[in-house]
C-alpha cells in the first residue's frame, strides 16, 4: 500500500516506523529537513521537505496515486487543508487527520463530506487521556482495552504473591470463579510470551492478559493479585494538553492536584478546572511534593513534555510514598529500562495512539487494533464476513482455523453476547472476533484469515 | 476633566421630563376631583420653567458625555430631581416642610419607600399616585444605572457585570448604545409592570390600587396608598402575586431582557446570581416560618408561612411592604430580614444593598484565603460562572464593602448620638442604605419616619442616596481630584 504521511513529529515518526515494517511504501512530508533526515537514516522510506498544505509539495510526495494520506502535523489547520486538497485535487481514497481542537470534533458537519471530508479524525491527547483514565478506574491493571463498543475488556495485570490463582495452573480459574467466563489470552514471563494452556502455572511477576466481559473484569483481576483500595487521590505532574484533559476527565470523581511550572499556564488551568487544585511548582520539587502529601496519593501521573522530568518526578514520588506512579515516556529505550522497576506503568504516547490509526491501515475487516507491551504484541478485533467457502473462518471450529502459532482467538462477540473462545466454538458470519497476537510479525498471516476471497462480493 | 455645563444640559432635559411626568397625577386629580390639583399646576409650571431655563442657559455646551461627566450626572439626577418632585407635596401640604418632603421624594426616587406621611388612605389619590409613579420612574433610572452606567464607570467591581449586558459595551464613552440598551430594558420593565397591574386587578384590587401598587412593586419601592400597606387587602392571593413580582424585580433586568428576547429560561440558569438569590430567599422564608411557628407567634404553620413569605421576600428584595407588624416578631426574624436586604438582590435589578454578586465574590475570596493558607503554592482563582474574576475586581469589591461598612457605622453613630435608641438607629441606617423602607422599633412597619428630628431625617436621606448610587458615585464627586483640570 502507498501511504503519504504529513508531519514527522512524534506521532508521524512512530506511525511511519510501524508501517514501514509491514511492507508499505511510505513517503513522509515535513517542513523541517533535519527531522526527515534522521527518519530517513533509520527507516526505508522517502521524504519530501515542504509545507504539507501546498499542492505542489503533495504532488511531489506522490499523493496522486497513493492509497492513504495520514495528516499528523502540529497544526490542525494544515491537516484539514491537506485533507481537503487530497480529496478534491488528488482523489485520495482514505484520509486520516490528527485534530487537537475539540471545536472541530464537536460539530459533525465540519468533518463531513460537504466540509473537510475526513475519514478518520484522531486526537492523540484524547486517546492517551482515555488510557490513563482507565488506569485510574482500574488501579491494579497495567493496561485496559475495550473491544466491541466496551462489551469486552482486555486487561494486563501483573500477578502478585497472594492472588488466589498465583502458583496454580490456569484450569483452576474455572473452579475459583465458576460464574465468570474468562480467558487468559497470554502470559509474558520475563518479557517472553508463553501461550497459556490449561496446566500453565501462573507465577508471581508474570504479566497476564485476561479477557472477560467488562463487568467481570474486577473479579478476574482479583484472582491474580490482592485488590488495592480504590483510587481516591490523584496527583498529575504537568498541566499540558494531556494533564488538562486528564484532570478535567477525573476531577469530579477524584481529589485531583495538578502541578505545573509555567505561571501563565497555571492561570489558564485554574480557570478551566473546577475542582482540581492547581499548584505552581517544578514537578521534581521535593519540598512541594512533601507539603502536598505525595505520600497519601493513590496515583501519581507524570505527563509533562519531558521524559526525564516524568521519570525523575515519578521516582521521587514513589520513594516518598505514592502508592502507584505512572509516567509518560516517549523514548523507547527509557521505557525498556524502567518498566517493572520503580515506575509502575510507563506509557509510550506513540504506541498508545497508534492503534486507532493502524486499524484503518490494515486490510481485511479489522475494526480495532490495540498495541500491547509497547508495540511488541497486538490485540485486534475483526469482523468475519462471507460463508464457509469464501472465508477461511466461517463455519469452522476454532481448532480447525489455521492460526499461526503465537496468535489465538480469545473471544467472540455475537450480537450482544460475549462468548469466550474454546477449541470447539464455531465461528459464524458477522461475528466480531478478538485475536491476540504475541508477535507482530504474524500479523499479515492473521489478516489474511479474515479476508474474503474474490468470489464473494 | 469634568464639563459641568454639558452635564447640566442633560439634567435640564430630565427636569423637563419630570415636569411632563407630573401631568399624570394632574390628570388623576381631575378624574377624582381631589384637592391637590392646584399643587400640580404650580409644580408643573415651576419645574418646566426651571428645566427649560437651564436648558437655554447651557445649550451652548451640548457635548457627548465622558465617563467622568457620568459620575456628576448620576449624582445630580438623584439629588436635584427629588427637590422638584417634592414641589406638589410641599404646595399641597405646607406643614410638611422641605426636609420631610425631600426625604419622601428621595425615598421615592431611590425606591426606598420609607415614608414620613401617615393617614395615606385619606390623602388625595393623585398624591399617592405621584409617590408611586416616582418610585416607578426611579426604578427605570436604577435599571439603566445598574445595568449600563455603573458597570461602565466600574463602581465597586460592578464592571464584571459588563459582560452580562446585551451587546458589547467596551468603549468608555456614554454612547448611544446605552440608549439602545435602556430602551430594551425599559420595555421589559414596562411589560412586567403591565402584567403586574393586570394580575393585581385579577386577584381582587381596584384599578387605582392595582396601578399604584404595581408601580411600587416592580420598582421594589414599597410605597402604598394604605397605611397598612398590603395588610389592608388581607388577601393571600394578592400577597402571592406581589411576592412573584417582587421576586422578578430582584433579578438582573439584563437577564430578563435576554430571556425575553430569546424566549427561553436559559439566561436565568446562566445568571451567576439568580440561583443563589432564589435559594437564599426560599430557605429564609421556610426557616423564618418555622421559627415563628415554633415560637407560637401563629397558630398554624401555614399562617406562619404566609406571613413569613410575604414579609421576608418584601424586606429581602428591598421592596419594604408589610402585611403585618413584623416588629412584634421575636428579634431574630426581623434582624435576619435586615441581613437579607443587605445581600439578597441581584445586580442590575431595582433592588438595593450590596448585591448578591458582591456577596458571592466575597465569600469566594474568603474561601480562597483559607485555601491558600493550606496550599501556599496553589493557583486559586475566584470564579464566577466558570469565568475567572480578576484581582482588581476583588479589590474593588473589598473596598466597596469597607466603605459600605464604614458608612453604616458612622451614620448609626450619628443617629445614636442624636438620641435614637441603637436598634432604631442601626435598622434605620441599614434599611435606608439598602433602599428597603421600614426598619425596627421607632421606624418599624407600623410607624413612620415622621418622628425623627430634622437632623436624623437628613442622615437617612443621605443614607438612601449613597446606598442607591453605590457609594463611590457620590463620594467621587466630592473629592477635590475629581474637579481638578
Amino acid at each position: 500500500m502507498k501511504i503519504v504521511i504529513l508531519g514527522a513529529g512524534q506521532v508521524g515518526s512512530s506511525v511511519a516506523e510501524s508501517l514501514v515494517s509491514e511492507a508499505n511504501d511510505i513517503t513522509v512530508v515535513d517542513i523541517d529537513g533535519t527531522r526527515l533526515r534522521s527518519l530517513q537514516d533509520r527507516l526505508d522510506l522517502r521524504t519530501v521537505v515542504g509545507s504539507a498544505a501546498h499542492p505542489s509539495v503533495l504532488l511531489e510526495a506522490g499523493i496522486e496515486d497513493c492509497d492513504m494520506m495520514i495528516a499528523v502535523t502540529q497544526s490542525d489547520e494544515t491537516n484539514l487543508v491537506a485533507c481537503k486538497l487530497a480529496q478534491v485535487l488528488f482523489n485520495v481514497p482514505t484520509r486520516i487527520v490528527r485534530l487537537r481542537a475539540t471545536d472541530y470534533l464537536s460539530n459533525e458537519r465540519v468533518l463531513g463530506p460537504d466540509c473537510f471530508d475526513v475519514d478518520l479524525a484522531i486526537c492523540p491527547e484524547q486517546i492517551l487521556t482515555d488510557y490513563i483514565v482507565k488506569l485510574v478506574e482500574f488501579p491494579e491493571a497495567l493496561q485496559v482495552l475495550e473491544f466491541a463498543h466496551g462489551k469486552v475488556s482486555l486487561v494486563a495485570v501483573r500477578a502478585f504473591q497472594g492472588g488466589p490463582l498465583v502458583g496454580h495452573p490456569l484450569k483452576d480459574l474455572r473452579k475459583h470463579i465458576p460464574s465468570v467466563d474468562t480467558r487468559i489470552a497470554a502470559i509474558f514471563r520475563s518479557d517472553s510470551p508463553i501461550l497459556p494452556e490449561g496446566d500453565t502455572v501462573v507465577q508471581a511477576g508474570d504479566e497476564v492478559f485476561c479477557l472477560a466481559a467488562t463487568e467481570d473484569i474486577r473479579q478476574v483481576m482479583h484472582e491474580l493479585r490482592r485488590m488495592d483500595k480504590a483510587v481516591g487521590r490523584v496527583m498529575i505532574a504537568g498541566g499540558g494538553n494531556i494533564g488538562l484533559r486528564l484532570a478535567r476527565a477525573i476531577e469530579r470523581d477524584y481529589a485531583v492536584k495538578v502541578i505545573e511550572y509555567d505561571k501563565r499556564r497555571c492561570e489558564m488551568l485554574s480557570t478551566r478546572l473546577d475542582r482540581a487544585l492547581v499548584l505552581q511548582a517544578d514537578v521534581t520539587d521535593e519540598g512541594l511534593l512533601e507539603a502536598e502529601n505525595v505520600s497519601d496519593m493513590d496515583l501519581f501521573v507524570a505527563v509533562t513534555n519531558d521524559d526525564e522530568n516524568n521519570i525523575m518526578s515519578c521516582l521521587l514520588a514513589k520513594r516518598m510514598g505514592a502508592r502507584r506512579v505512572v509516567a509518560l515516556i516517549n523514548r523507547r529505550s527509557y521505557v525498556d529500562l524502567l518498566q517493572a522497576g520503580q515506575i509502575d506503568i510507563a506509557i509510550s504516547p506513540a504506541q498508545a495512539t497508534i492503534g486507532t490509526l493502524l486499524a484503518h491501515v490494515r486490510r481485511g475487516h479489522i475494526t480495532q487494533v490495540h498495541s500491547l507491551r509497547r508495540g511488541v504484541a497486538e490485540a485486534l478485533e475483526a469482523v468475519v464476513h462471507g460463508d464457509r467457502d469464501s472465508c477461511r473462518c466461517v463455519g469452522r471450529r476454532i481448532d480447525e482455523i489455521d492460526l499461526p502459532k503465537g496468535a489465538a482467538i480469545a473471544a467472540i462477540v455475537r450480537g450482544d453476547k460475549v462468548i469466550m473462545a474454546h477449541h470447539d466454538t464455531v465461528v459464524q458470519a458477522e461475528d466480531h472476533v478478538i485475536v491476540f497476537v504475541t508477535d507482530k510479525k504474524l500479523l499479515p498471516k492473521v489478516e489474511k484469515l479474515f479476508e474474503v476471497s474474490v468470489g464473494f462480493v | 476633566m469634568v464639563r459641568p455645563f454639558s452635564v447640566l444640559n442633560v439634567l435640564s432635559v430630565l427636569i423637563v421630563v419630570l415636569a411632563l411626568a407630573m401631568l399624570l397625577p394632574l390628570g388623576v386629580s381631575f378624574m377624582y376631583g381631589d384637592a391637590a390639583r392646584r399643587a400640580y399646576y404650580e409644580g408643573v409650571l415651576i419645574t418646566f420653567v426651571s428645566g427649560a431655563a437651564l436648558w437655554v442657559v447651557t445649550r451652548a455646551s451640548q457635548a457627548e458625555l465622558q465617563t467622568r461627566d457620568g459620575f456628576l450626572l448620576v449624582a445630580l439626577v438623584w439629588t436635584v430631581l427629588p427637590a422638584f418632585a417634592a414641589l406638589p407635596l410641599i404646595i399641597h401640604m405646607p406643614e410638611l416642610k422641605f426636609t420631610n418632603a425631600y426625604f419622601e421624594t428621595v425615598a421615592a426616587l431611590t425606591t426606598t419607600g420609607s415614608t414620613v406621611l401617615s393617614g395615606l388612605d385619606k390623602l388625595p389619590p393623585s398624591i399617592n399616585l405621584w409617590r408611586c409613579e416616582l418610585q416607578w420612574l426611579g426604578g427605570m433610572g436604577i435599571i439603566v444605572l445598574a445595568v449600563a452606567i455603573l458597570p461602565l464607570l466600574g463602581i465597586g467591581g460592578s464592571q464584571i457585570m459588563r459582560t452580562e449586558t446585551p451587546g458589547p459595551m467596551k468603549d468608555t464613552k456614554l454612547t448611544p448604545r446605552i440608549t439602545e440598551t435602556a430602551k430594551g430594558l425599559w420595555l421589559v420593565y414596562a411589560i412586567m409592570t403591565l402584567a403586574c397591574i393586570l394580575v393585581f386587578k385579577a386577584v381582587g384590587m381596584g384599578w387605582f390600587d392595582a396601578v399604584v401598587h404595581a408601580f411600587s412593586t416592580l420598582s421594589l419601592g414599597g410605597f402604598s396608598s394604605h397605611d397598612a400597606s398590603f395588610g389592608y387587602f388581607n388577601s393571600p392571593a394578592i400577597e402571592a402575586a406581589a411576592i412573584f413580582f417582587m421576586l422578578l424585580g430582584g433579578v438582573n433586568f439584563g437577564t430578563h431582557f435576554l430571556a425575553f428576547r430569546r424566549l427561553s429560561f436559559a439566561p436565568y440558569r446562566r445568571d451567576p446570581e439568580a440561583g443563589a438569590y432564589v435559594a437564599l430567599l426560599t430557605t429564609s422564608v421556610l426557616g423564618v416560618a418555622y421559627f415563628l411557628f415554633a415560637n407560637n407567634i401563629y397558630p398554624s404553620f401555614w399562617t406562619a408561612l404566609r406571613h413569613s413569605a410575604f414579609n421576608v421576600v418584601s424586606i429581602a428584595t428591598t421592596a419594604g411592604f408589610a402585611s403585618t407588624d413584623f416588629n412584634q416578631w421575636p428579634i431574630f426574624a426581623p434582624v435576619w430580614m435586615l441581613f437579607l436586604c443587605c445581600f439578597a438582590t441581584c445586580s442590575g435589578s431595582t433592588g438595593g444593598g450590596i448585591k448578591m454578586i458582591r456577596a458571592e465574590l466575597m465569600v469566594r475570596q474568603a474561601l480562597r484565603e483559607l485555601m491558600s493558607i493550606i496550599h501556599p503554592r496553589a493557583y486559586l482563582p475566584v470564579k464566577l460562572s466558570g469565568q475567572r474574576v480578576e484581582n482588581n475586581i476583588i479589590f474593588a469589591v473589598l473596598a466597596f464593602m469597607l466603605i459600605w461598612g464604614g458608612s453604616v457605622v458612622v451614620m448609626t453613630m450619628l443617629l445614636a448620638a442624636s438620641g435614637l435608641d441603637i436598634i432604631t438607629a442601626f435598622s434605620a441606617v441599614i434599611v435606608c442604605i439598602c433602599n428597603t423602607g421600614p426598619g425596627l422599633n421607632q421606624v418599624g412597619p407600623a410607624t413612620t419616619y415622621a418622628a425623627l428630628s430634622d437632623f436624623q431625617t437628613w442622615v437617612c436621606t443621605v443614607a438612601m442616596l449613597i446606598g442607591r448610587l453605590e457609594l463611590f458615585t457620590l463620594f467621587v464627586v466630592v473629592t477635590p481630584a475629581f474637579w481638578r483640570k
